[in-house]
């Protein structure tokens, strides 16, 4: 696969990036999120953390069944500041 | 993974990454295991909102900022490594009476130790560091301008690199299940892949430093909370400061990929190891940054999280040996601030490992000053 092809479309993240990475020994797709963002944009690794999971397999020789995906974090969707705030009563807390 | 070591760390956070790297650059000792749980980062520095800040209301710990804000200013061709360091500044804002009284006396404090440090009144807050600011119940404010920021995963990575390439051995996914100690001296630490023996163990587990100690005896002022951060979607570059208030209990920043980051303590979160993120957060949060700058109203946020701050009696870090267990080194209790003032922190932890006098006086951080009752609270903390 070419190095330039972008994994991760939020962030603008390619296969070379990653390989790299894992070559420098990050194996989990925690450690790739927190040093290279993918996963961090909007649609928070919907698209693209399958596909680094089966890179690290493939790198790393693991099953891609082992390979954990990262932690999901709220809100599910990107949701305006606004319409939070308007749900909090902060005379009442 | 090696039987023996000079020394061992214990924890993969931003505080063990660097005592390894200072051990080994500034003190040829590269003996070093540095054993992580997880993954590097993944506890309180990876979860932390990254600012760095010299405005304190402490000695110890405004001497510490500053020294390692000198360092941070380096260390990107020191480490040849981004860590998005960037000096944007801290404006505290003031919004009671005892806060102004308080913030007159941190000023003089810092500037008595160096400290380029003024304050401001809300006009000028408007006028000259951050336009968009509601000022409403502002009182005044105190303004760094060397105060800023880092990325706490790429500086974490960063130590732990270069401390790699000087020959250190960092184990990761790999827990310390206890210290072992006989007739009042460390002797090493157990691991599931077996027992590293070691005259030399330091303790730099954030919150985990209580149970960890407690396996020989030692006992730790320590208390987990959770705290809470979250980030909206980037947006073009509009704010270089970071923005704190204490009685308000949020700060918020843009981070250089250009989501605002912001936190909030809920002064009623009860202690626990929780690490889950919380509805009541994200929307009294999102409440505070739409107070605080109107126009964020219209911007997304596209996720949250929380970690651990773990915090001692009196906010400062439980730093340097233990009675009773020789080679039994402490870096933990930082409160919530350990990512800014780790560079000095470990410069001075590793020289006190290496057998020299630190440079800087940190037995008053030595954890007997609760036990005797000698130390003084820190007020600048969120």
């Amino acid at each position: 696969m070419k190095d330039d092809v972008v994994i991760c479309r939020c962030e603008d993240v390619t296969y070379g990036q990653i390989v790299r990475a894992i070559e420098s020994g990050l194996t989990t797709t925690e450690e790739i999120k927190r040093v290279l963002r993918c996963g961090m944009g909007p649609c928070q690794g919907r698209t693209c953390m399958r596909l680094i999971a089966g890179i690290i397999a493939e790198e790393t020789g693991a099953g891609v069944s082992e390979i954990a995906l990262p932690k999901s974090r709220p809100p599910v969707r990107p949701v305006e500041i606004g319409t939070l705030s308007s749900e909090h009563d902060e005379e009442n807390r | 993974m090696k039987k023996t070591a000079d020394c061992v760390i214990i924890g993969g956070g931003i505080v063990g990454a660097s005592i390894a790297y200072y051990l080994a650059r500034k003190h040829g000792m590269n003996d070093v295991v540095l054993l992580e749980a997880e993954y590097l980062s993944s506890g309180a520095t990876g979860r932390c909102g990254g600012g760095i800040r010299q405005q304190w209301s402490t000695g110890p710990n405004t001497e510490l900022a500053i020294e390692s804000v000198r360092e941070f200013a380096n260390l990107e061709e020191e480490l040849d490594a981004d860590i998005e360091f960037l000096q944007g500044g801290y404006l505290v804002l003031a919004y009671e009476e005892n806060e102004v009284e308080q913030f007159e006396k941190n000023v003089a404090l810092e500037r008595n130790l160096g400290l380029d440090v003024e304050t401001l009144t809300p006009a000028e807050i408007r006028d000259r560091v951050v336009p968009g600011l509601n000022t409403d119940g502002v009182l005044m404010a105190t303004w760094c301008p060397s105060d800023g920021s880092a990325n706490p995963f790429l500086a974490t990575q960063a130590y732990a690199e270069a401390a790699k390439r000087l020959g250190v051995e960092i184990e990761l996914f790999t827990p310390a299940i206890r210290v072992l100690a006989t007739d009042g001296a460390v002797t090493g630490v157990e691991t599931p892949e077996g027992v590293i023996a070691s005259r030399r163990v330091v303790n730099a587990a954030g919150s985990h430093s209580v149970p960890l100690a407690a396996t020989v005896g030692v006992e730790l002022p320590i208390t987990p909370f959770r705290r809470e951060i979250l980030v909206t979607e980037p947006l073009e570059r509009f704010l270089d400061p970071m923005i704190i208030s204490f009685s308000l209990g949020v700060y918020f920043r843009q981070v250089k990929h250009g989501s605002v980051l912001g936190g909030f303590a809920d002064p009623d979160e009860p202690a626990g190891f929780n690490e889950t993120s919380s509805l009541d957060f994200l929307e009294a949060m999102s409440w505070k940054l739409e107070h605080l700058m109107p126009a964020l109203a219209s911007v997304k946020v596209v996720r949250q999280w929380a970690g651990l701050y773990d915090m001692t009696p009196d906010a400062l870090p439980i730093l340097g040996p233990v009675e009773n267990v020789r080679g039994f080194y402490q870096a933990n209790g930082f409160s919530g601030h350990g990512f800014m003032i780790a560079p000095k922190v470990s410069m001075l932890l590793a020289q006190l490992i290496a057998g020299e006098e630190p440079d800087l006086d940190i037995d008053r951080l030595n954890v007997r000053r609760f036990a005797e009752g000698t130390f003084s609270q820190e007020q600048s903390v969120v």
